[in-house]
């Protein structure tokens, strides 16, 4: 969706400032948040992109108010509430009102440590060869779907290079709706800063993003 | 928000889906195990070792996890060097990814509305905030991270470092020079630090 998310290209933020000695949280509610939003995949039984979306999907007024791990919160809350696992009257009162729904799984204390450093590849099978290679012309598609989606404004109806292959992975705009992983090549596609920006970008930069098959087509 | 966010983890033990102490486990992981001195191993050993650095420039994924750094967010790494002609940096537009196993979680800025609207359309302006200035032929080259896939930046190894240590080296690695906007402290920066 083309949500106040998709933030390249966007002009008035000002500049970067970084924060010196910053710590890895600054509240102890962004880091509950932190590790509730990871803690409650295995009874959400939802998947990253579908937790991106849950994140994105809101106004641009909401989204760009709202602090990092306020939309963290955000999303959780409407993935709970989606799903069933928690009431708007709970959250009101800040107690459990209504019995537990069945879940699939919980994950305990003495897991942590292997959950966090186990690897969920989103690499896949090949079901059918590639159709570019390195070094092909292609263009990205000009589309703009209203549901989840990797491909960035900024780089919609462009042309560039095909400079990485990585096999077949899950698309994201499929596994966002819950309509399964559908897995898709991805490529690392490079576009010149001056495609992207117009003639007066700095002609020693290149811009790349991973794009999934069905984003490109061939360019002449 | 403090108060909203333990309601909500209220709720959440009292109904069995979570339990406290794996929250705790995982903040501490966060807080203690996971962070930046991560990379800056790997890269010091890129810098010292041929071998390893061409297993890194090759499939980074395995190489990485010869340190036993591996987990979410890490499952498809690739490694970008610096050179005296290519200067990388890495960004997520669209979110916030970033190498976890590698680099713990990012900072607020790299999560930020002007580091991701700016990145990828003035990238010399922004290196410009972090006080980076390059030639202007120097290649630079925006790595947005919009799949599954994440980028760790190997620095220009510093002059003045020959002959010194991969734990050494290792102290020199800030984390920002592994995103690409920073680079790799030099020994009289190092000894300048508090």
């Amino acid at each position: 969706m083309n949500g106040a998310h998709d933030m390249g290209g966007t002009m008035g933020f000002g500049p970067v400032v970084a924060e010196k000695s910053e710590p890895v949280f600054h509240t102890r509610w962004e880091a509950r948040v932190r590790a509730l939003v990871m803690a409650m995949g295995r009874p959400l039984g939802t998947n990253i992109d579908q937790g991106r979306f849950a994140r994105e999907d809101v106004s641009p007024a909401e989204y760009l108010s709202k602090s990092y791990y306020e939309i963290w919160y955000a999303g959780v809350v409407r993935q709970l509430l989606e799903r069933g696992l928690l009431a708007e009257d709970e959250l009101a009162a800040g107690k459990s009102l209504h019995p537990a729904v069945p879940i699939a799984s919980t994950l305990p204390a003495d897991a942590v440590a292997a959950a966090l450093s186990t690897r969920f590849p989103y690499d896949r099978p090949a079901a059918a060869p590639n159709v570019f290679s390195l070094g092909s012309k292609v263009r990205t598609r000009n589309i703009h779907p209203a549901h989840h989606t990797r491909l960035p404004r900024y780089a919609r109806d462009k042309v560039g290079v095909i400079s990485l292959i990585h096999g077949p992975h899950v698309f994201p705009d499929s596994n966002a709706s819950g309509r399964g992983e559908s897995p898709q090549w991805l490529y690392t596609v490079r576009f010149d800063a001056r495609e992207l920006w117009g003639a007066d970008a700095d002609p020693t930069a290149s811009m790349s993003i991973d794009a999934w098959e069905s984003y490109l087509e061939p360019a002449a | 928000m403090d108060a909203r966010v333990r309601a909500l983890e209220t709720i959440l033990v009292e109904k069995g889906y979570v339990d406290p102490k794996a929250l705790d486990a995982i903040i501490e992981t966060y807080e203690t195990k996971i962070g930046p001195r991560n990379g800056a191993k790997v890269v010091a050993r890129a810098w010292i070792d041929p071998a390893y650095r061409a297993r890194l420039l090759k499939d980074a994924t395995a190489a990485i996890a010869e340190f036993g750094f591996t987990g979410r967010q890490g499952e498809h790494m690739i490694a970008l060097e610096n050179t005296d002609s290519v200067h990388n940096i890495v960004v997520c537009t669209l979110c916030s990814c970033y190498p976890l196993p590698v680099l713990g979680l990012p900072p607020v800025w790299y999560k930020s509305a002007p580091y991701r609207s700016r990145a990828v359309r003035d990238p010399r302006g922004v290196l410009a905030d972090f006080g980076l200035r390059f030639p202007p032929e120097t290649e630079i080259r925006v790595w947005d991270s919009t799949a599954e896939v994440r980028y760790l930046v190997i620095p220009w190894r510093p002059p003045g470092t020959d002959g010194w240590a991969e734990e050494q080296l290792a102290r020199l690695v800030t984390r920002d020079s592994m995103i690409g906007t920073g680079l790799a402290l030099t020994p009289s920066t190092l000894a300048a630090q508090p």
